[in-house]
């Protein structure tokens, strides 16, 4: 049988969503036992991603947010895309304390959590067409077990 | 009048992420959902109003209740500490659990803010 477990879901750019995402993806995961630290890491580079979409993406307008999970052994591998605006630079907004919306009260934290959270990140970005974010982290306490 | 009734049909609509007080020029936000930039955007609108009245000097914010917070948090946070850096006020944060703490650490937050275990002790302190 297959070790693997897929999910998409498609949702609307609504920061209401922020919290909806997180607790999608942290359910999907709890299959694998994840320790309390590892949900809030996950929670949080998911928190961070979603909120990207909504406040630089689409630029608090309308669009569609869609996130995908896998669980493939004791790894767990999220995309989450829009189809908005797109990231121009993406080493100077990965950048710690970069933000190209101060005025949003933005702390530039954002990438930084994420690759402070998760074991790898990616962010593929065409300017006008959209980003897409890749991550992956090992749940080390499902890695212990088998 | 008109302010209660909107806090009224504001309440109705969702459930509010915060409970706002102010004693002794000190504004004590206790949160009671997870700070992201969701809530992030209601607490700062709120917040605002009320520092602008001019009666507030410090600020607490009480995390017994959100035991989740991303960098929109911090943005809220960072936000609030320049309106009362300039009249001589500082910022508090009490109750913190293990998972927001490691995010003010992460984010360097400490260096300007200041973290009680109780809200008692941070209106002692401040």
């Amino acid at each position: 049988m297959s070790e693997t477990n897929e999910i998409t879901l498609e949702f609307d750019s609504k920061s209401k969503n922020e919290s909806f995402a997180r607790m999608v993806v942290a359910a999907f995961v709890s299959s694998l036992d994840p320790t309390i630290e590892e949900i809030a890491d996950i929670k949080t580079a998911v928190s961070e991603a979603v909120t990207n979409c909504i406040i630089h993406g689409y630029e608090n307008e309308e669009g569609k947010i869609t996130l995908k999970c896998k669980l493939d052994k004791n790894k767990l591998f999220i995309e989450i895309m829009d189809k908005g605006k797109g990231i121009e630079n993406i080493k100077q907004a990965m950048e710690p304390l970069y933000t190209s919306k101060p005025e949003l009260e933005r702390s530039g934290m954002g990438f930084a959590f994420m690759e402070a959270f998760m074991d790898k990140l990616e962010v593929l970005s065409t300017p006008g067409a959209g980003t897409t974010i890749l991550m992956e982290k090992e749940i080390q306490s499902a890695a212990s077990k088998s | 009048m008109e302010n209660n009734k909107e806090e009224l049909k504001n309440g109705n609509e969702e459930q509010s992420n915060a409970i706002f007080e102010v004693t002794d020029h000190c504004l004590i936000i206790k949160l009671t959902s997870e700070l992201d930039h969701h809530c992030a955007l209601k607490i700062r609108e709120k917040s605002d109003s009320l520092i602008a009245k001019g009666n507030i000097k410090n600020i607490i914010f009480d995390f017994k209740e959100a035991n989740f917070m991303d960098s929109s948090g911090i943005g809220v946070i960072m936000g609030r500490y320049k309106k009362v850096i300039f009249t001589g006020g500082k910022v508090a944060v009490t109750n913190v659990n293990e998972t927001v703490d490691r995010i003010f650490r992460i984010s360097g937050l400490y260096k300007i803010i200041e973290k009680y275990e109780t809200i008692k002790d941070a209106k002692k302190a401040l």
